[in-house]
Formats: C-alpha cells, sequence, structure tokens
C-alpha cells in the first residue's frame, strides 16, 4: 500500500522543476522532504495533489494510476506555509469546511471536528474567529482543517516557517501526536531545515534542483550522506569542506596545512579529495591550530555558530552555549583527522569515507 | 551617538492598564540593545516612546542629557527602520541612499563615498543606479536600512522587526549584513524583535519583555547562563532550561531523594518556600563509570543532527538532556550528573545563585 513516482519530470518555461524523480511513500509513514529553497520541493507536492501537470513518469497508488487522476479524486489534504484560513468564519467553521464541501451529514461534521479540534488543543476555541488567535494557533486550525478529512496523502509544505522560533519548537515536538491520529495515511512534509527532517521523518528525502540525491532512514544519511552536496544540505550549520590530496599518510589541504592521516584514511588510494568535518567536531583552542579569523558569530538556540576565515577558506565551528565572539577576534582551531569525511574531488562528490560513531 | 535615558516611564493608552509599566531604563551610548518579548508585551510601545510617535503617559526621555519627552520626532534627529520599507519608488538605489544626508546639508563630495560605504556594508553596490522600483522585497528592505545606517550624526538607531517581511530563507544572510554594518557604524541601536535568535545574535544586551515589563536585561550570555525566572529560562535556549522541584535537607537539595546542590545559603533560607533548581540540557552530563550518579531511564532521543535530545524520566520527573550524537544515546537506563556550577536554585520562582 503506497504511492510512487516513476522517473517524474516536469519543466516550465524551460526551467526544470522536476528531474526524473521516483520515489516511493508508504501508507503510516511520514517522510521528510528536505533541500533549500527551489529545490523542487514545492512542485513535488503540487504534483501528486495534482495542482500541476507533469510532463513525463507515472504516478501510482496501491498500484493503480492516479496521476491522470483529477485533483478532487486524489483524496490528498494540504498545509501550506503561509497558513490560509477564511477570516470571516469561525474556528469550527473553518475546520468544517472541507466536510460541508463534501455533503458530510450534519451530525458526523459536528463530531469529526471537534475530535480534531481536541487533538490540535483547540477544543476552546471553536466558536473564535482566526484573527483573535495566536500565531500557533492560527495554523493548528489549518492543519485541523486537513486532518479533519482524513484523506488517504497528506501533504504539508513548510508549515511551520512562519512561526515564532518558541512556537515552532513546540509545535515540532506536539507534531508526531498531532498525526498520530492518521495512522493510515501518507504524510509527507517538506521543510528546509535540517534538524526539523532529521526529528520528525521515519524516512529522508533530500532534493537540489529538480532532484532527489538521496532518501532513507535520516540517521543513516547524517551519517552516511551521499555526496559533499547532501552532507552541506543536511548539516546545520553546513559541514566545511576542503580540498586536498592524500598521500601516504599525509592528508595535505589546499591552503598549506597538512596533518597525519589515521589509519583509514592512509589505506585510501593516494589522490585528490575533498574532505569534510561537521561545525561540531571544530573546536577552538589556546594557542596553535589552525589560524583563523572570526568573520561573524550568530546565536542559534542554545548553541554559537562561529564563521572563521582561515588558511582553509571559511570553517563553521558549533560552541555549545551562548558566547560572544567579536568579528576579528583571531582564533586557532582544531580537529581530530579521525572525524574526517572524504568524498571524490569530481562532481557532486561521492561519498568515499565516513567516520563512524564513538571514533575520534 | 547618545545616550538615552528613560525616567520612570510609563504608558497607557487610555485604560487602567499600563501598556508599559513604569520603569528606568538607561540605554548607553554605542551600544546594540534588543527588546525581546512575545506579541503585546509593550516592545514597539517603548520604542515609539524614544522616538517620539508617542508621547509616554508618565515619566521623562533624556537623549544625550536633553530632555526630549514632548519633542516631535522629526527635531529627535532619530534614524528609524520599521517592518515594512519606507523607500522612494521613483528614485534609484542611490537617491535613496543620500536622501537622509542631503536633508541635513552635507555637500556632494561628502555624500558620495558615505553612500558608496553604506551600499558596500550592505551588499548594494551593484544595484545603486537602479530605480528602487525594480528591487525584490528584500533588496528594498535593505534600502530601507540603509538609510538608517547612511548618517553618521544620529543619536540612535530604532528598529522595529525589521526582517518581518524577509523571506524565512533569506535571513541568516540579512542578519549578517545587518550585523556587521550596524558594528561598523557604532551608533546606538535599540533592535525589536520577537525572534530569540535574532535578539541574541544581535545585541550587547537584551531587554525579556512580558505584559508591560523588563522582566531581565542582560548579556545574551548572561540569559542564558542565569536566567532570572522560569519566564526567561524557558523562552531562551532550545530547547529551554529543566526546572527541577527540589527538596531541603539542611544544606542540602535533594531531588527525587538525590543530593544536587550542596551550600551554606540553602541552610539560611526560609522555610516553606518552594525550592527549584534549573538546568540547561546541554549541561546535564553522563556519570561515565556507570555507578555514580542518579539513575535515569531514557525513554526517547530526538535526532537532530549534530546533537540528539533525550527525555530522560527520574522517578517522577522528565528531564532533556542534549547530547552529541556521535555518542548515539539509546533507550534504556543511564546515569546523570547535575554538574553544580551549571546548577541555578530558584526560590518561590526567582533567581536565588
Ligand atoms: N494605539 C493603541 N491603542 C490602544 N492599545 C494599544 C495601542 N497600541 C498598542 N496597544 C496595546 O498595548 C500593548 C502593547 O502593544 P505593543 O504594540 O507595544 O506590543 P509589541 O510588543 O510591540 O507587540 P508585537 O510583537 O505584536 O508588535 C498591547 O496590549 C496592545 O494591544
Ligand atoms: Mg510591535
Amino acid at each position: 500500500m503506497s504511492l510512487v513516482l516513476n522517473s517524474v519530470s516536469l519543466s516550465r518555461g524551460g526551467e526544470i522543476h522536476l528531474d526524473d524523480v521516483s520515489l516511493r511513500f508508504d501508507r503510516g509513514g511520514l517522510t521528510t522532504v528536505l533541500g533549500r529553497t527551489l529545490s523542487g520541493k514545492t512542485t513535488l507536492l503540487r504534483a501528486i495533489a495534482g495542482l500541476q501537470e507533469t510532463d513525463r513518469g507515472t504516478l501510482t497508488r496501491d498500484g493503480e494510476p492516479f496521476g491522470t487522476l483529477p485533483a478532487w479524486k486524489r483524496d490528498v489534504a494540504m498545509v501550506y506555509q503561509q497558513f490560509i484560513n477564511y477570516p470571516h468564519l469561525s474556528v469550527f467553521e473553518n475546520v468544517a469546511f472541507p466536510l460541508r464541501k463534501r455533503k458530510v451529514a450534519e451530525s458526523e461534521v459536528g463530531h469529526r471536528v471537534r475530535s480534531v479540534l481536541d487533538v490540535v488543543g483547540l477544543a476552546a476555541f471553536g466558536e473564535r474567529k482566526p484573527s483573535q488567535l495566536s500565531g500557533g494557533q492560527q495554523q493548528r486550525v489549518a492543519l485541523a482543517r486537513a486532518l479533519v478529512r482524513k484523506a488517504g496523502v497528506l501533504l504539508l509544505d513548510e508549515p511551520l516557517v512562519n512561526l515564532d522560533y518558541k512556537l515552532r519548537e513546540q509545535l515540532r515536538e506536539e507534531f508526531r501526536g498531532l498525526l498520530a491520529s492518521q495512522a493510515d495515511a501518507t504524510v509527507i512534509y517538506n521543510t528546509t531545515e535540517p534538524a526539523e527532517a532529521m526529528m520528525l521523518g521515519d524516512r529522508l528525502v533530500v532534493m537540489h534542483e529538480g532532484r532527489v540525491l538521496q532518501a532513507g532512514v535520516p540517521t543513516a544519511v547524517f551519517d552516511r550522506p551521499a555526496s559533499a552536496l547532501v552532507a552541506r544540505i543536511v548539516t546545520d550549520p553546513p559541514m566545511t569542506i576542503v580540498a586536498g590530496t592524500l598521500d601516504g599518510g599525509r592528508v595535505l589541504f589546499e591552503g598549506g596545512l597538512a596533518l597525519d592521516a589515521p589509519g583509514l584514511l592512509a589505506a585510501m588510494p593516494p589522490g585528490r579529495y575533498r574532505f569534510g568535518i561537521r561545525a561540531n567536531e571544530i573546536e577552538p583552542v589556546d594557542g596553535g591550530g589552525i589560524a583563523g579569523r572570526v568573520t561573524f558569530g550568530e546565536v542559534s538556540g542554545s548553541e554559537t555558530f562561529l564563521h572563521v576565515e582561515t588558511m582553509l577558506g571559511e570553517a563553521v565551528v558549533q560552541l555549545e552555549g551562548v558566547h560572544r565572539v567579536e568579528p576579528g577576534r583571531q582564533i586557532g582551531l582544531s580537529f581530530a583527522p579521525e572525524r574526517l569525511f572524504v568524498f571524490a574531488a569530481q562532481g557532486e562528490g561521492a561519498l568515499l569515507h565516513a567516520p563512524g560513531h564513538g571514533e575520534g | 551617538m547618545a545616550t538615552i535615558h528613560l525616567e520612570q516611564v510609563g504608558h497607557s493608552y487610555g485604560s487602567a492598564v499600563y501598556a508599559l509599566e513604569k520603569t528606568d531604563i538607561l540605554f548607553e551610548d554605542g551600544k546594540t540593545y534588543a527588546l525581546l518579548g512575545p506579541s503585546g508585551c509593550g516592545k514597539t510601545t517603548m520604542l515609539n516612546v524614544i522616538s517620539g510617535l508617542l508621547y509616554p503617559s508618565d515619566g521623562r526621555v533624556i537623549v544625550g542629557g536633553k530632555d526630549v519627552t514632548r519633542m516631535p520626532t522629526a527635531k529627535r534627529n532619530i534614524a528609524q527602520v520599521f517592518q515594512f520599507p519606507v523607500i522612494y519608488q521613483s528614485k534609484t538605489v542611490y537617491e535613496n541612499l543620500a536622501f537622509p544626508l542631503r536633508c541635513r546639508g552635507w555637500d556632494k563630495a561628502r555624500i558620495a563615498p558615505r553612500v558608496a560605504e553604506i551600499a558596500e556594508l550592505l551588499g548594494l553596490t551593484a544595484r545603486l543606479g537602479q530605480s528602487a522600483r525594480r528591487l525584490t522585497a528584500d533588496e528594498k528592505q535593505l534600502v530601507s536600512l540603509g538609510r538608517g545606517l547612511v548618517r553618521n550624526d544620529v543619536s540612535a538607531l530604532l528598529m522595529d522587526e525589521p526582517l518581518t517581511v524577509i523571506d524565512p530563507h533569506m535571513k541568516f544572510d540579512l542578519r549578517r549584513r545587518i550585523k556587521q554594518a550596524s558594528d561598523k557604524t557604532r551608533h546606538t541601536v535599540v533592535y525589536v524583535t520577537h525572534d530569540q535568535n535574532e535578539a541574541m545574535t544581535f545585541a550587547d544586551e537584551v531587554l525579556v519583555m512580558s505584559a508591560g515589563r523588563v522582566v531581565q536585561r542582560g548579556t545574551p550570555q548572561q540569559l542564558f547562563e542565569s536566567p532570572c525566572n522560569r519566564y526567561v529560562g524557558n523562552f531562551i535556549g532550545s530547547p529551554g532550561m529543566n526546572f527541577l522541584s527540589v527538596e531541603r535537607d539542611g544544606d542540602r537539595l535533594l531531588w527525587q531523594g538525590f543530593p544536587v546542590f550542596s551550600d551554606e545559603r540553602v541552610g539560611r533560607l526560609a522555610p516553606g518556600a518552594e525550592l527549584m533548581v534549573g538546568i540547561r540540557p546541554e549541561h546535564v552530563a553522563f556519570a561515565k563509570d556507570g555507578v555514580t550518579g542518579i539513575p535515569a531511564v531514557v525513554q526517547g532521543v530526538q535526532h537532530h543532527g549534530n546533537v540528539d535530545v533525550i527525555d530522560a524520566v527520574i522517578g517522577s520527573e522528565r528531564l532533556k538532556v542534549k547530547a552529541r550524537s556521535s555518542l548515539a544515546v539509546r533507550d534504556g537506563p543511564l546515569r546523570i550528573v547535575l554538574p553544580v556550577e551549571r546548577t541555578r536554585l530558584y526560590v518561590d520562582g526567582t533567581l536565588l545563585f
């Protein structure tokens, strides 16, 4: 029982929005689709919803053709990043709207709307107008309207992106609970935030320029990104990636730094590679280390990200806690070579080696 | 540039409730401040009192030693940036940036290099000759910002949620440019936002507000490490601080029967007070030997990428713990440690030490 896309392509006005996309979404699971803006995530959802026609490829559901059905026959509900509610209708009527449109019996409407409002924590707000709610509550109304239909496919396009930081954190935590009532549905959730994609998804799909770069269990994708490009997309702050050569027991980075290669790397054939290191694996050191100059310090939740200019190029360092580091400050950086990822020097940089858990 | 002093300033929009309760606040010369808090807490009210868009119902506003309480905005020598871009659509980007200087009677020879400098800071150099109408929404807001930054003779630069209209995905880049520009110009800046990351990234000092009051004021690091109450502890940081109910046993504090804190000041506390310790999820440690520490049961691990957020249960309480994902913590028993130097004590909801 599943939704399958087979070699789906879609372009408009000479621009490719979906490029030979093949994916399988299983019933009862939540798939997060992670990609930067314009990576094709929204187009993917619109194609599934029947809001945009595909040029090539097929969509099937449980083996039956699906892509040829008109949108209204597809049994698909969608939630957008700009939460859309009907301002003149009460919260209750906003949620009841899709049921009324489908001429569901009045007794059932009342029952279903109340139970969904209960799930999203708005049971007490049925009589209010959307404008009398906070932003987070308004987004929950939009979500409730999608949930109430009990559609077979639920599509969510960056539903939290326009909310305040703390609200986002809270709704993200609640999300799995909110969706528990839709255990039979196929749920697809778009986001640009790696942490959100990681924590919500049973499966993770990474998209870039209309293509699927990798799909799999989130932790597996994070631990073994298929390429340097995927590694950058799934890591926040982005992984620092530097070109260099491996020559016997030495890693020689472009820019001049040389390090002793640990066992597994030393065993790789000599040649040109790209090396990647995650921000939380780089540490500032007192005296020595790789010399760097801080260009920007940024607080993100409980962490501080430092953007540092070094002989290796721009490196991003993740510090635990909130710290003030003035731009221009000189600092030394160090990392354990055991924690390096190794990617091919060519193209998108296919993964050749990933550090394991508990090493280094 | 100047010091701004709100002397016993309060404001009510006519009703008995004060949108801004009477308070004394000093903004020092050349520093960047953020007013942070949820919708309706009085941030804009405070900003408008400083700019003169609003005359306060109580107190005096002193800018650079001068009482400006009843002085109109135009005379206060203040630059402002609002949520929505304020620019001349029919003029070029250059003319837009030069306009505030022309109004001040700067001569052409001085205007050109200053406009070039600000355009460079904001990454607008390539756009200078373009008509403002043809800019994207983000670029228009950048021009608005440039108009605020261009004069180096203003007493203060006030910004009210300048990134609200910006596409969330562009915010990082803009934040960086604003920060670099305002660091360079060293204006006295008051910046209103409801986004903790924005406030903590920009400001030398953050004023956390709630219901018309400044609840805590401090550097981002102080707010993170020593929040003055549960509200601030929860609002700052992600996830927020853990607050654990503890009991007193002489000089010691016991949590679920385990000693977590010992200090002679504990022994001197008045009886009957509600006692809690606060500890941040990232500060909870694991006992390496598996014997010492407090026994906990891991009931769920959320993978966020570089870090995991762990739900731990100890007796009747829950605790969030943040750990490097490379530690690969799994469901099951575990022993945790609350490092004393990271543990804060709250008496009746307020930070004691
Ligand atoms: N012109 C007005 N007349 C009456 N009440 C007002 C007026 N402007 C604001 N208020 C009230 O004063 C309080 C503080 O409002 P203020 O605009 O300062 O909040 P804020 O923190 O800037 O909120 P937001 O984040 O939503 O902009 C609110 O309760 C608001 O409803
Ligand atoms: Mg406001």
